[in-house]
């Protein structure tokens, strides 16, 4: 093989590995969409609190369900709030605990998963069975039952959130330790004698991260979804704080006559949510991931 | 002329890189394959000769494009026809055969049926004909009782069975040329040998052309008549196989020839340097240019055109074919040191045997043994150190299973392990001290799995170090790069990743990883087969190299007698887990040997048409080894009756020295095999 070649092709570190991918994802449209919408969506969360004009929780009955002004630009809401600014700011909570809730997941559910992959036997069938009589369970009845008795702080949904979500990642893991494990260069390494630990550390994730990544990203929009649908319900966050679930829970039963406080959380919700998706998809292109999970919009 | 059945001329075919450059595979091939002809078209992987094969059908695969030239049946060209056209042709004039016949039969259809299929759709048969061919099929290509097969399933078939099938496949539409990629490549020796010698008779009987793609010469020796050398997409050496074979005047096909252990010599086989170039990247000039060792300046430049040489027949695409054209010595090999074997002994098997099967948690409280007929059964190995022995035998004789054994990745059932001579080696892994677990390292078959694709060469040779050694930083540097340095890679290979590195690069960080635990055994589980027969020669070489300076034991498992024969002192001959021959390897390539040994003898391919195979058991796989008595009873041809299926066979030793485990005297031995 030619020198020069290779030597220009690459010396990489893992900065710019990541920054090569991103680049690769940007390189479609689609991707380039996706990541657009999703940096658009974390930077208006992080500096909303500065942009707003009005301050979220300020009730006026004087001001009860205007339609858009160039004062309002979105309108008012049934007490009087100020739908603009309490649309800026629903995505904050929302993100901030999905984007925990996946890291939980993907932290128990690829560890779990990689573990049961390499030890397999007895404990893999055990802990597989249990994972798949939690699969079983509705989700919603379960996380209703888990707020309805822990309550609704941060605390509790987060974690209840990343365990929920993390069973799937079990399996996704799983899997594709089974695809590795059969190599021979584990096999080298276990003849080698290196513990358990190490070989699940050097010789696995490296090989399994791409697939495991790729999974909590598309659980990322899956979870939002869910998030939105606890606080549609009201079991996510409580009022007054601004939340795109509950905006929608509120201005629903005045749908026929004030749209705009519906139509506002939603574009916002459903945006992120396909931004996230289209993130997710470039994602796993970039890094020649066939997906099997489908995206939930 | 009316002879030529197949015309390719000018054939181009390349892809579009993402730079927008056109990059060819094929480059500008001409030739005929002529009615009733076996042509070979020999070369190494990536140059070119699937796809060639694969145009001579009309097909060029997906990404790939005509760039130019035409491919002539009947004389219209194949690449211009449409789908529809082609089906015509297609299983009915022109036929393929696939490499890995298992892969290609459909696995929930019976074999009968699939060759019904076939007929129906090539021929105009009617139902009780039909019937009737498929017998005929079965029986031309020599599977046993045709009707029982017809009703089974590709899986309930061994893999020489299921190439027949294929064979049959292909001849069901009456094709007048039949393209063969591979068809043997992955089968046992002697497996292989029957399946050649199958279609060399098909040819004779039904007068059908072949074009039959291999890298291995020795494979193409046997059947062709005409031979195609094919190097990074050009021919460069084409002629009747005698004179390509006797006489290579091309010097990549000189150093091929070279470069393939052969079992009438002992010693290491010449290596050519260098590898293959990437298509497109030779832009000017010969392109065997970077690797010829009689090259010259106008090589550098001018690319050769493809000459003919009257006297030879032949054509070859080199200026200086001539300082080729007298020499003869094709035969040669680097001699070997004969290995200063102490009579220290390292390594001892004792009475071993391992078993698949599980224990029931009944027998297990109560420590019954149930497997009666263990995999691999009673071996009985001393290993003196510093020398090579190797394990020989087709798949499924356990030579491999014995080489997990040893490094702990499977327990035993029976029997010891000692290792210089007081120190036990648990079979269980988790139990053997570190000590241990280095002083044993192993090499693998394929260098593509057993390197992490995602660490590079340095992570991967610092591992071994950093678990043995504990070394970290400029300590663990300078290790690695002269580790790198043994193994003729340099230093800017740290940086690399597998997939950067060729088939050979990569075997030698393999091996780098294993001699950095300082090891004193090596266990190489089939390390050459997965590589081009040029970069074969250089592992070896290398090997060796690597065990003269290092006083290294070898435990060399292979199923190549030739590679065998050129790298081990002592050969242990395996058939269905039990030994069958060991002794000193120049002995157990003479005969008297154990009737097993000459099957495998007699099957080995040698690149030279006037040693033929000689087929003196039939290929039958047996799934089981019997209960008692020999474990080759099943196949052998020279059985004695009752007394080889009821005792276990005796150890007699030859007169050379080597140890043959078989009921008949050796002397009536000796006498049966001159």
């Amino acid at each position: 093989m030619d020198i020069d070649k290779i030597s220009e092709e690459e010396q990489k570190n893992s900065l710019s590995k990541v920054l090569e991918v991103l680049k690769t994802m940007a390189s479609k449209p689609s991707g380039f969409i996706g990541l657009f919408i999703l940096v658009f969506h974390v930077v208006l969360a992080s500096v909303s609190p500065f942009l707003a004009p009005y301050d979220y929780k300020a009730i006026d009955p004087t001001l009860m369900l205007q339609a858009p002004s160039s004062e309002y630009w979105f309108g008012t809401d049934s007490l009087g709030r100020d739908v603009f600014t309490r649309t800026i700011m629903g995505g904050r909570t929302a993100l901030t605990i999905t984007f925990f809730g996946s890291l939980i997941a993907l932290l128990w559910g690829g560890l779990l998963g990689i573990f049961c992959g390499l030890v397999g036997g007895k404990i893999d069938d055990v802990v597989m069975r249990i994972v798949d009589a939690f699969l079983s369970i509705p989700w919603i009845l379960a996380m209703l039952l888990i707020v309805s008795l822990l309550g609704t702080s941060t605390e509790v949904l987060i974690p209840a959130l990343g365990f929920f979500y993390g069973k799937g990642i079990v399996r996704v893991a799983r899997a594709a330790t089974h695809d590795v494990i059969a190599k021979d260069f584990i096999v080298s390494a276990r003849a080698r004698g290196h513990s358990n630990m190490s070989i699940i550390w050097n010789e696995i994730i490296p090989n399994v991260r791409d697939a495991i990544l790729v999974e909590g990203a598309m659980r990322w929009s899956w979870m939002l979804l869910g998030f939105s649908s606890l606080s549609f319900l009201g079991f996510g966050v409580s009022p007054p704080t601004p939340d795109w679930g509950l905006m929608i829970s509120n201005a629903r039963g005045l749908m026929s006559f004030a749209y705009w406080a519906v139509i506002a959380p939603v574009v916002g919700l459903s945006s992120l949510i396909i931004g996230i998706n289209l993130t997710a998809d470039a994602f796993a292109k970039a890094l020649g991931i066939d997906r099997s999970t489908k995206a939930p919009v | 002329m009316s002879d030529i059945i197949q015309k390719v001329k000018n054939l181009s075919i390349g892809f579009r890189s993402k730079k927008g450059e056109e990059i060819l595979i094929l480059r500008n091939i001409s030739t005929n394959i002529k009615k009733g002809e076996t042509v070979g078209i020999v070369g190494e992987s990536g140059s070119g000769k699937s796809t060639l094969a694969l145009a001579m059908m009309g097909y060029v695969k997906q990404g790939l494009y005509t760039i130019d030239g035409e491919c002539l049946f009947e004389s219209s060209n194949l690449l211009k026809k449409n789908n529809r056209e082609l089906e015509k042709i297609r299983g009915r004039k022109i036929a393929m055969i696939p490499q890995n016949a298992g892969q290609s039969l459909t696995p929930n259809l019976k074999i009968g049926y699939q060759i019904d299929e076939a007929l129906r759709l090539h021929t105009n048969l009617k139902n009780i004909d039909r019937d009737k061919r498929i017998s005929e099929l079965l029986k031309k290509v020599r599977l046993p009782s045709p009707e029982t097969i017809a009703l089974r399933y590709p899986h309930e078939l061994s893999g020489g069975q299921q190439q027949r099938v294929a064979v049959a496949m292909a001849l069901a539409g009456n094709p007048e040329l039949l393209l063969l990629d591979e068809p043997t490549t992955g089968l046992d020796v002697t497996t292989q040998a029957h399946v050649l010698e199958l279609l060399n008779f098909i040819a004779k009987d039904t007068g059908t052309s072949m074009v039959y793609v291999s890298h291995d010469l020795g494979a193409i020796a046997q059947v062709s008549d005409r031979i195609i050398v094919m190097y990074s997409g050009e021919i460069v050496l084409e002629g009747p196989s005698r004179s390509i074979l006797k006489k290579p005047i091309h010097p990549y096909t000189y150093g091929l020839l070279k470069s393939i252990p052969k079992l009438s010599l002992a010693g290491l086989p010449d290596s050519m340097p260098g590898s293959q170039p990437q298509p497109g990247s030779i832009l000017k000039g010969c392109s065997f240019f970077s690797r010829c060792n009689i090259g010259e300046d106008k090589c550098k430049n001018n690319s050769p055109e493809l000459e003919y040489i009257s006297d030879l027949k032949t054509s070859v695409r080199c200026f200086n074919y001539k300082s080729l054209k007298n020499k003869d010595d094709i035969s040669s090999s680097i001699s070997r040191n004969e290995a200063i074997i102490n009579e220290k002994e390292i390594l001892n098997l004792t009475n071993v045997s391992i078993s698949y099967a599980k224990q029931k948690l009944i027998d297990q409280i109560f420590n019954k043994t149930v497997d009666t007929n263990p995999t691999v059964k009673d071996i009985n190995i001393n290993i003196n150190k510093g020398e090579t022995i190797a394990l020989v035998g087709e798949s499924g004789s356990g030579k491999s299973t014995i080489l997990k054994s040893i490094a702990g990745l499977l327990k035993t059932k029976d029997g010891k392990i000692r290792f210089e001579k007081d120190r036990d080696l648990s079979s269980n892994l988790k139990q053997r001290k570190p000590n241990d677990l280095r002083a044993i390292q192993l090499i693998f078959q394929n260098p593509d799995e057993s390197l992490n694709p995602n660490h590079n060469v340095e992570e991967i040779l610092s591992q071994p170090l950093k678990l043995y050694f504990g070394l970290s930083g400029k300590e663990l540097n300078k290790n690695i790069i002269e580790l790198l340095e043994k193994v003729r890679l340099g230093e800017f290979y740290m940086s690399r990743y597998p997939r950067q590195l060729s088939g050979g690069e990569k075997q030698r960080v393999a091996v780098a990883r294993a001699f950095a635990a300082k090891p004193d055994i090596i266990l190489c589980d089939e390390v050459t087969s997965a590589l081009d027969v040029s970069v074969q020669a250089a592992v070896l070489n290398l090997l060796q190299k690597l065990k003269d300076d290092f006083g290294t034991t070898y435990i060399f498992v292979s199923h190549d007698l030739a590679v065998v024969r050129a790298i081990s002192d002592r050969v242990a001959v395996l058939y269905q887990g039990r030994l069958c021959e060991i002794g000193p390897s120049k002995n157990v390539y003479q005969f008297p040997s154990h009737p097993y040994t000459e099957v495998l003898l007699g099957a080995v391919l040698e690149p030279d048409p006037d040693i033929k195979p000689k087929l003196v058991a039939e290929d039958i796989v047996e799934e089981k080894p019997p209960e008692q008595g020999c474990s080759f009873q099943g196949r052998c041809s020279r059985i004695l009756g009752e007394k080889c299926k009821k005792e276990t066979p005796p150890w007699q030793i030859t007169k050379s020295g080597n140890a043959i485990k078989c009921h008949i005297n050796v002397n009536d031995l000796e006498k049966l095999q001159s």
